[in-house]
């Protein structure tokens, strides 16, 4: 009972920070019609900056709740300036090109990126555990769990609500809504499209890069971070279903269980089960578990 | 039919370009190697892109050619060059036959992320696998060719030289041919409108079921060669930036002409050594750049340097044109 508890806590930790990854991925996509492949480097962003943040909070003798804190701050600024900036400079000179070129668009933002974190943060594994230890131990049925860990569930819980209901239940959400169901429609009813396609995009990377900061004590920074992590919220979009919230919580739990039980049970399957379910969901419901058909052809 | 696409014109093109091979330094003779081998399989994303799918997933059966090749290489000492590249087409070819059918029903976005997927699942079943070294991979004896093994590095080298440029070249006056074919232009007409090429008695799925499986087997004989060039083979064939590398050389191309890959591929590497060189922490992000540069200013490729659709540019010049005389007062 306890290993399946076990399995089931560790899959919900991983999908707590997964969902978030996943979510901005699948705003973009929904709002700009842009699959990122850039949105793994914008959560590598988020740890790196996280990691100084709370490097610099710690040399200072501040205790690590400031730190934590501290950290939060600095990525959502950060990543909001950075977000405006790439869609307002550059994404926008590709828009109504086919969506194959925006994708290759976002890659050579992918490959500038890697390279740019090179630059300013080297390739040396790093390291920012200090607000790790910041809600100590907790003994859960039997089983000890760091509390961070457990903490993640709920923050990630109330981002999703709180994307949920700005979405669906404010002003801002319903323009956002209508421009996803129709943009040509939206446009004629005198929505400025741009701007919301510019919020929509900071929006995106600001939900990488606070996944990033909220994992950063968790991991060790070093390139390849973004790859990875990439690789894993496409396969929870495609899963979910590109573009939907819904969609997005069901396919990281599915993603964060998968892994969670492949590591427990068979740690050589870990990347193999995960493409697995993406490639079966994409034969048998290419739209994914949590859209509804469309007419055109997939 | 224009000179300079005349089967034989090209074959002489390609005997002249693998006999200057003779003549070129040792470092660009194994880059030219690399660049060579990296447009065969640009080669078969531009084929199965005129029907208007890009695979990210080119990696798979990338992949699949070189531990194909190598496994064999290793447990039967096959150590011909040509042999090898045979077997590396027939790997791959064998997996885009089985593969190409099932995958031929999707498209646009949805047809780039199941390849990529698939790609993955091969990627982290090899990483895992420890009989096949795992993450680490395994070694491959040196080529030889018809008996001869090569002893001098130099001779080795020219050696692979020659059958890449060789086996990429025929392959691209295949292409050329195949393009121009009835074949070739309903794979157009796919991308087009694929109801239509239906309404006119094609099948579209069959016909992107094909394309896949020629881009599969030039993947396959591609991964041969890295092979043969590198002497290891590790789970990095299949990971999705090497096949997202692949895509880079053909979106630089673009698909009006064969020979845009070539020189698109032998760009990249050139880019590729000299940023290592001068650069040597950031040629990703020169890549990056470079890539932005194309699809901002070339959209159609390379290949759109000297080459003009002639269709296109009339209509494209009139149609504007007369629109814009039509709203004047």
């Amino acid at each position: 009972m306890n290993f399946f508890l076990t399995i089931i806590l560790d899959g919900l930790i991983q999908a707590s920070w997964l969902f978030i990854v996943a979510l901005g991925l699948t705003l973009v996509f929904g709002v700009l019609k842009i699959l990122n492949i850039a949105h793994g480097s914008f959560y590598a962003l988020g740890a790196y900056i996280a990691a100084t943040a709370v490097t610099m909070v710690a040399a200072r003798g501040l205790p690590p709740s400031v730190g934590f804190v501290a950290m939060l701050l600095s990525v959502t600024l950060i990543a909001s300036a950075v977000g405006l900036l790439l869609e307002r400079g550059l994404l926008k000179m590709f828009y109504g090109r086919d969506e194959v070129v925006l994708l290759l668009v976002t890659y050579a933002v992918f490959l500038i990126l890697e390279d740019v974190t090179k630059l300013i943060w080297g390739v040396n594994p790093i390291y920012a555990t200090q607000p790790y230890e910041l809600f100590g131990n907790l003994e859960f049925a039997g089983l000890y769990y760091v509390g961070y860990d457990l903490v993640l569930i709920p923050i990630s819980a109330m981002v999703g609500f709180a994307i949920w209901f700005g979405l669906n239940r404010t002003v801002i959400g319903k323009i956002v809504l209508a421009v996803i169901h129709n943009e040509e429609m939206s446009v004629s009813m005198g929505v400025r499209v741009n701007r919301v396609y510019a919020i929509a995009f900071a929006f995106g990377v600001l939900l990488a890069a606070l996944a990033g900061a909220l994992t950063a004590p968790k991991i060790s920074m070093q390139p390849g971070l973004s790859s990875d992590v990439i690789i894993l919220s496409f396969a929870i979009v495609v899963i979910g279903g590109l573009g939907s919230v819904e969609g997005a919580a069901v396919g990281a739990i599915l993603v964060g269980l998968a892994r969670a039980a492949s590591v427990h049970l068979m740690p050589q399957a870990e990347l193999f089960m995960i493409y697995l379910i993406m490639a079966a969901v994409l034969m048998f419901r290419p739209e994914g578990l949590f859209k509804r058909e469309t007419a055109r052809r997939i | 039919m224009k000179m300079s696409q005349h089967p034989l014109v090209m074959i002489g093109l390609v005997a002249a370009v693998t006999l200057a091979g003779r003549a070129l330094p040792t470092w660009t003779l194994s880059l030219a190697t690399i660049a060579a081998s990296n447009a065969l399989i640009a080669l078969g994303i531009v084929v199965l892109a005129r029907t208007g799918n890009v695979s990210f997933g080119q990696g798979l059966f990338f992949a699949a050619g070189g531990y194909g090749v190598a496994l064999i290489a290793n447990a039967w000492g096959l150590t011909d060059a040509v042999a090898q590249v045979i077997v590396g087409a027939a790997c791959g070819g064998l997996l885009g036959l089985v593969i190409g059918p099932l995958i031929a029903r999707y498209s646009g976005i949805f047809f780039g992320m199941l390849t990529l997927a698939l790609s993955m699942v091969f990627y982290g079943a090899l990483v895992k696998s420890t009989a096949l070294g795992g993450s680490d991979g395994f070694n491959v004896g040196r080529p030889s060719l018809f008996g001869m093994s090569f002893t001098d590095p130099r001779e080795a080298d020219f050696m692979l030289y020659a059958v890449s440029v060789i086996v990429t070249g025929f392959a691209g006056i295949a292409a050329t041919i195949l393009f121009r074919s009835e074949f070739g232009l309903a794979s157009l007409a796919v991308r087009e409108n694929n109801l239509r090429v239906e309404y006119l008695g094609l099948s579209a799925n069959r016909i992107i079921s094909i394309n896949f499986l020629i881009a599969a087997i030039f993947a396959g004989a591609s991964g041969a060669f890295a092979l043969m060039a590198q002497r290891h083979i590790d789970p990095q064939f299949a990971y999705w930036t090497t096949s997202g590398e692949f895509v880079f050389v053909a979106v630089l191309a673009g698909n009006q002409s064969v020979a845009a890959v070539f020189v698109a591929s032998m760009a990249l590497e050139l880019v590729r050594s000299f940023s290592n060189l001068y650069l040597p922490n950031t040629w990703q992000l020169v890549l990056g750049v470079f890539l932005l540069g194309v699809i901002l200013f070339l959209p159609h490729g390379i290949g759109s340097l000297w080459i003009r659709d002639r269709r296109k540019r009339r209509i494209s010049a009139t149609a504007p044109l007369t629109a814009e005389r039509g709203a004047a007062p």
